[in-house]
């Protein structure tokens, strides 16, 4: 494996990390709260492709979008149920009822899908890219996930500053009470955030399981708790610093991985977030908030 | 005359005869052969998860700070006093002196690592802390899992990548394992010392609330800027809180290594300092008792829900959900405040007549 490789493999994993942060940059900008059950959507996302494609012989394009509507539906569903009266709570409360919400996923999935992981088939069939007489081959999930990441990011920017819609979810980040005041409808607006965070982690979770195709009922916890740290790395609330930020931490996972040590990838990752917090406490692209007495 | 004790003195007082009598009942219905071999497993992690919560408490309570690192300290206070019982255990045979210096020894190194550690993190606030905590928590896993140590005739050995790199002699021994953790610690813990570790915890933790550096604290948590203008030193009350809920994390962990054959560092993930945390939710925010109630009824609860095995973790984390929004909802908890004053009115009219009578 050369550097070229590695890089590659960084980028593509980082992409992953990217699309799942968005979710989690959206529900954080937007409803002020951590919410840890995203990483579950993922694997949600990622067992109902499966059961799709496996069991009913899904056509694998169809099969995403079904698991988008899924996902999306969860999403709504969680959001009206577990988080929606508590929207006067504390943070703190409202974080143990998402790891709540969190736990009872990932159990459910376990009851459904048994302990056993299964083998997940790869969603994409687009051709390998080969470079340099074949020195570089850029398999076809890497290529899928940078692109679909780059779409969703440019498409995400446009439909939060050019829509109705998108703009009201500026507004309710920016101040909800004000925002209700200027005729926002905020529990429309913030269970329209959930539904776009969970469809794009069904998206996530097709691409994450396409290309490491293991899937069990903890699949999504440790890339969920990771692209949460590069949504906080690249400034919480800021859509392309989600983007830098999960192309940064995949890109230092896979070269921590390969020059440093094996073991200690995920320490490292998590070295350069407190690093970066300790020089730029807001994120790389975060803004500054100013306090006030 | 009328006694005239003061409210925070009998509230520490009330935890203690409680905890105390839980003791001594649990004693009693074992010397009597009524408690099950489930329920005596699970003695020592109620020490272990109660000692864990309260200090956690500390931090999330009486500072309002968020931390989710406290497996992290855990992890250290375990894996340093079982360092330190493995080497000692030829020389210092008596566990009774052993232990109680190996616990000291878990507490002091997991309070040095959450002063250094709080010296950076604590300018963060809120969500930020919370998840550089649990990024340390994460870390310290993460080497304590890759870390090497033997020892031989030449002294201690250590690495981060293999057995075969420490070049131990042929006599040496090896401590930590890597990912396969320790094995050989001496089963040195049990329920009176866990006990007794539980009650100076109590202790240390209530004359702390109750004591000028406690009350600076809670100034600091209900309004920074104010308690800066008056001039208490935010980050020395800080550090304080930080390093003390670190120390007896640290013990906490001491005392759960232990209680096992092999540690292995995989055991103390984010999961771990999510568990405390929701015990020190559930318990009540601030409150002592809560805390160890929670801990011990949250531990017991799943064991006791195991023989309906598969569905066991889902009806915890529903029980986690509904008691949050029970808890939580202004208009949920403003109906059961509000039955809550009626049914008092009643029983006080009732107990007005009886008096009269």
């Amino acid at each position: 494996m050369g550097f070229l490789d590695n890089l590659i493999n960084g980028i593509s994993l980082g992409s992953i990390y990217a699309v799942i942060a968005l979710g989690y940059t959206l529900v954080y900008g937007i409803a002020k709260m951590l919410n840890f059950a995203h990483g579950d959507v993922i694997m949600v996302g990622g067992y109902v492709i499966f059961t799709m494609m496996t069991t009913l012989h899904v056509n694998p394009y169809l099969s995403i979008l079904i698991s988008m509507a899924a996902c999306t539906l969860l999403g709504i569903t969680i959001e009206k149920i577990a988080y929606k009266p508590l929207r006067q709570a504390t943070s703190l409360s409202v974080l143990i009822t998402a790891i709540g919400v969190s736990y009872f996923l990932q159990n459910m999935a376990l009851l459904i899908f048994g302990e056993k992981p299964v083998t997940f088939t790869s969603v994409i069939n687009l051709p390998k890219i080969t470079l340099f007489d074949g020195q570089i081959i850029i398999k076809s999930e890497t290529t899928a996930a940078i692109i679909v990441s780059v779409l969703i990011v440019v498409g995400l920017s446009l439909f939060v500053n050019k829509t109705r819609s998108g703009r009201a979810m500026l507004a309710v980040s920016e101040d909800k009470d004000a925002a209700q005041l200027m005729g926002i409808n905020v529990n429309r607006t913030i269970s329209l955030t959930f539904a776009i965070g969970s469809g794009l982690a069904a998206v996530a979770g097709a691409l994450l399981c396409s290309t490491y195709p293991v899937l069990s009922n903890t699949t999504g916890a440790m890339p969920g708790i990771k692209a949460f740290v590069a949504a906080v790395f690249g400034g919480i609330g800021s859509i392309p610093g989600a983007m830098i930020g999960g192309l940064l931490i995949g890109i230092i996972e896979i070269l921590g991985r390969a020059y440093i040590s094996p073991q200690l990838a995920d320490a490292i990752v998590f070295a350069v977030l407190i690093i970066v917090l300790m020089v730029k406490p807001t994120g790389i692209l975060g803004k500054k908030v100013s306090e006030k007495v | 005359m009328k006694l005239k004790i003061k409210p925070a003195t009998r509230r520490s007082f009330v935890t203690y005869a409680i905890v105390t009598a839980a003791f001594i009942a649990v004693e009693v219905a074992a010397s009597l052969g009524r408690t099950s071999n489930m329920f005596i497993g699970l003695l020592i992690p109620f020490c272990v998860y109660s000692i864990a919560a309260v200090s956690l408490n500390l931090t999330v309570g009486i500072l309002g700070e968020l931390s989710l690192g406290q497996a992290g300290f855990m992890c250290i206070g375990a894996y340093s006093s079982a360092i330190f019982s493995c080497m000692t255990k030829d020389t210092i045979t008596n566990a009774l002196v052993r232990f109680p210096m190996a616990l000291l020894v878990g507490g002091a190194f997991a309070a040095i690592f959450g002063v250094l550690i709080g010296i950076p993190v604590l300018r963060l606030r809120g969500d930020y802390l919370a998840i550089v905590t649990l990024a340390f928590g994460e870390i310290i896993k993460n080497v304590f899992a890759a870390l090497y140590v033997g020892k031989d005739s030449r002294g201690l050995h250590f690495s981060l990548t293999s057995s075969g790199d420490l070049g131990l002699e042929p006599g040496g021994k090896m401590i930590i394992n890597g990912a396969l953790g320790i094995s050989g610690i001496p089963k040195d813990s049990t329920f009176e010392i866990g006990f007794v570790v539980l009650m100076l915890t109590l202790v240390i933790i209530y004359n702390f609330i109750n004591s000028r550096t406690g009350r600076a604290v809670m100034s600091i948590r209900d309004n920074r800027i104010a308690a800066e203008s008056i001039g208490l030193n935010i980050t020395k009350y800080k550090l304080i809180t930080f390093g003390l809920t670190a120390f007896l994390a640290g013990i906490a962990g001491a005392l759960f290594s232990h209680n096992l054959a092999i540690l292995q560092a995989s055991k103390f993930d984010y999961n771990l300092s999510i568990l405390i945390l929701v015990f020190v939710v559930l318990g009540g925010i601030g409150s002592v008792r809560g805390s160890v109630i929670a801990a011990v009824v949250l531990t017991y609860l799943p064991e006791v829900l195991r023989s309906i095995n598969s569905y066991r973790m889902l009806i915890y984390s529903i029980v986690l959900i509904v008691m949050m929004i029970f808890t939580s909802n202004a208009k949920i908890r403003g109906f059961f405040a509000g039955n809550l004053m009626k049914l008092k009115a009643m029983f006080g009219k009732q107990t007005a007549a009886k008096e009269g009578e």
